[in-house]
């Protein structure tokens, strides 16, 4: 009988602290959210999205050259990773579907994924930055560009994976060729599966500095031309946040709730679409 | 056999190349890294340029091992703090906590995942690093600076940018990739087993221990090797709380340097062809580094998907 008590006591304990472990988790979630929001809601105006940015002292300046900048860098490297990675992700799901290659290529993208994303800023460094002897928006995008590429690679892969082999079979029966039935067939039944792929490779890069550091460099001026240095938020908060004046604090806290935001808002509506289309 | 269709042709030729880019992208970036920092590596070698603690710009000496350091004992304790963290919530996601709170708070974890790490440098600084200079480190200073041998630990100045403070952050960082792959792989216990154990008369830990655990073993390890992946890279938030010092120190109250906190803090400030060239370097140890703990990572799962879809 002691023994039994024994047992369901240390049951009792391990379990609660699994949920000490939840809670413990859940505590900074919170704490990080509510310090972001409190802080950069009081730091939100107008003039931050409108003007740009003023000398320390002078009232009134803003981070819409950041705010422009982001958009430019995040806009390209979609342009340029997102179809490279759908169209490695089609190899890999239907060329060469089943392959060791296309296993092999997909492995190397998992890991891909997870190298450490300042590395990627060095290489784009030596191969973009040094030879034309300048940063420029181009080497930023082409960084984010290459954290991309993995992200929609794998992702495009599932998604194809999950439309049934039966469908193509349907569609060859018809005579079509293959790449007929990929683009009318395959692709459109995993259409949303693709764009929630992209949506959150673009919420992955919109909060990378580590890239930009050496590539886009900082412009603390309006500038969109993308072979000079750009500003972008990221690394203007780096720079606003060690930086001594608690005005550039105030701005720092204002675009990271905006980056935060964005960010949130992209996952979330991501997952639940995810959720929605294929869990039933 | 039908003739190939031209188009069929060139698109399989397009999307063959497209998928051979991730190729290209690490044998280039090991290349390039190579051939950067070939400079460096001539000069220094490899086993010195690992060991030798000296880093000095302006004597043109350049040692990783301060930086080195500093990303092994940050990574260190951040898995400490992790990893019993992460596997206990996933057994709370999983088997203690009532079905409609599962869902959720696995969703809510994984949210932590999704904040950009520029964020969790700016709150370390504004509001984590104060709150350990002035509460959490004076206690562990007056509780666990007293005692013998552990008391090296925790020598100095509480100044709240230190190796302890990036370390509890890039715990915080690293958590739900543990956590949810851990979770994913309990999930595939087979619910007969654990429903014959409880008919022995087995209580909950004892099915977690004797039976989940064991069963996803593999799982759990790539999560681990996953998330050491990433601590092991993570820039911006040490970058902010760590202070950027080369120093090799017992004490975790002292600030510190990484292997990334370097690149970011100095990469563009090297003025001499060497010290970029060291800087390369350092890029390419922590490149191979990552690379051989992910691609372990890689291993521990597939050996687990394997074995389920046996």
């Amino acid at each position: 009988m002691k023994l039994q008590k024994r047992r369901k006591i240390k049951s009792f304990l391990a379990l609660s602290l699994s949920t000490a472990a939840a809670l413990f988790g859940l505590f900074w979630l919170i704490f990080i959210l509510y310090d972001v929001i409190t802080h950069g809601i009081g730091a939100l105006n107008l003039s931050l999205f409108l003007n740009d940015p003023a000398p320390p002292g002078v009232e009134g300046g803003g981070l819409r050259n950041a705010f422009v900048g982001q958009l430019l860098i995040t806009f390209f490297a979609t342009l340029i990773g997102v179809p490279v990675g759908v169209l490695g992700g089609t190899f890999l799901a239907e060329y060469a579907r089943g392959t060791k290659i296309a296993r092999l290529i997909s492995i190397l993208s998992d890991i891909m994924v997870s190298v450490p994303s300042i590395v990627i800023g060095t290489f784009i460094y030596a191969i973009l930055v040094k030879p034309t002897g300048q940063f420029s928006g181009w080497a930023g995008a082409v960084a984010l560009a290459v954290i991309i590429i993995p992200v929609v690679l794998r992702t495009t892969e599932n998604m194809l994976s999950l439309v049934p082999w039966t469908l193509r079979e349907a569609a060859f029966a018809l005579g079509a060729p293959y790449y007929k039935v990929i683009m009318q067939v395959v692709y459109r039944g995993a259409a949303t599966g693709i764009f929630t792929g992209i949506l959150l490779s673009m919420a992955r890069v919109a909060g990378e500095t580590a890239p930009l550091l050496f590539t886009s460099f900082n412009n603390a001026f309006f500038s969109t031309n993308m072979n000079q240095p750009v500003a972008s938020l990221t690394v203007t908060i780096f720079q606003y946040a060690m930086g001594p004046y608690e005005v550039w604090h105030q701005q720092a806290w204002a675009a990271s709730f905006v980056i935060m935001l964005f960010i949130l808002v992209i996952t979330i509506t991501g997952r639940l679409i995810i959720k929605w289309r294929y869990k039933k | 056999m039908k003739r190939k269709n031209p188009f069929d042709l060139s698109f399989s030729l397009l999307t063959a190349a497209a998928s051979a880019t991730v190729l290209l992208l690490i044998a280039g970036i090991f290349i390039i890294l190579v051939k950067e920092s070939s400079l460096s590596i001539e000069k220094f070698g490899i086993y010195k340029f690992i060991t030798a603690v000296d880093w000095n710009p302006v004597k043109e000496i350049f040692g990783a091992a301060t930086s080195i350091y500093g990303t092994f004992i940050t990574t260190f304790i951040a898995m400490l703090i992790a990893i019993p963290t992460a596997i206990g919530i996933a057994i709370f996601v999983t088997e203690a906590a009532p079905n409609f709170l599962k869902g959720p708070i696995g969703a809510a974890i994984e949210l932590l995942a999704a904040i950009p790490s520029i964020i969790y440098g700016m709150w370390g600084l504004f509001t984590l690093a104060p709150l350990m200079s002035r509460y959490i480190e004076p206690a562990l200073q007056k509780t666990l600076g007293d005692v013998p041998v552990i008391n090296v630990l925790f020598q100095g100045t509480p100044m709240g940018i230190d190796i302890l403070t990036s370390s509890l952050i890039l715990s915080i960082m690293i958590i739900p990739f543990t956590a949810s792959i851990s979770r994913d792989s309990f999930n595939l216990t087979p619910a007969v087993v654990k429903e014959s154990a409880y008919a022995m008369g087995a209580t909950k830990w004892e099915v977690i221990k004797n039976i989940v655990l064991p069963y996803s073993k593999l799982g759990v390890f790539g999560g681990i090797a996953l998330s050491l992946g990433r601590a092991l890279g993570e820039t911006m938030a040490v970058a902010f709380v760590l202070g950027n010092k080369h120093h090799i120190t017992a004490s975790l109250l002292d600030p510190a340097s990484t292997i990334t906190v370097t690149l970011a803090n100095e990469f563009t400030e090297a003025d001499t062809d060497l010290y970029l060239s060291s800087l390369f370097y350092l890029a390419l140890v922590l490149f191979v580094l990552s690379f051989v703990v992910l691609a372990a990572a890689k291993f521990f799962l597939f050996r687990a998907e394997r074995r389920h879809s046996r």
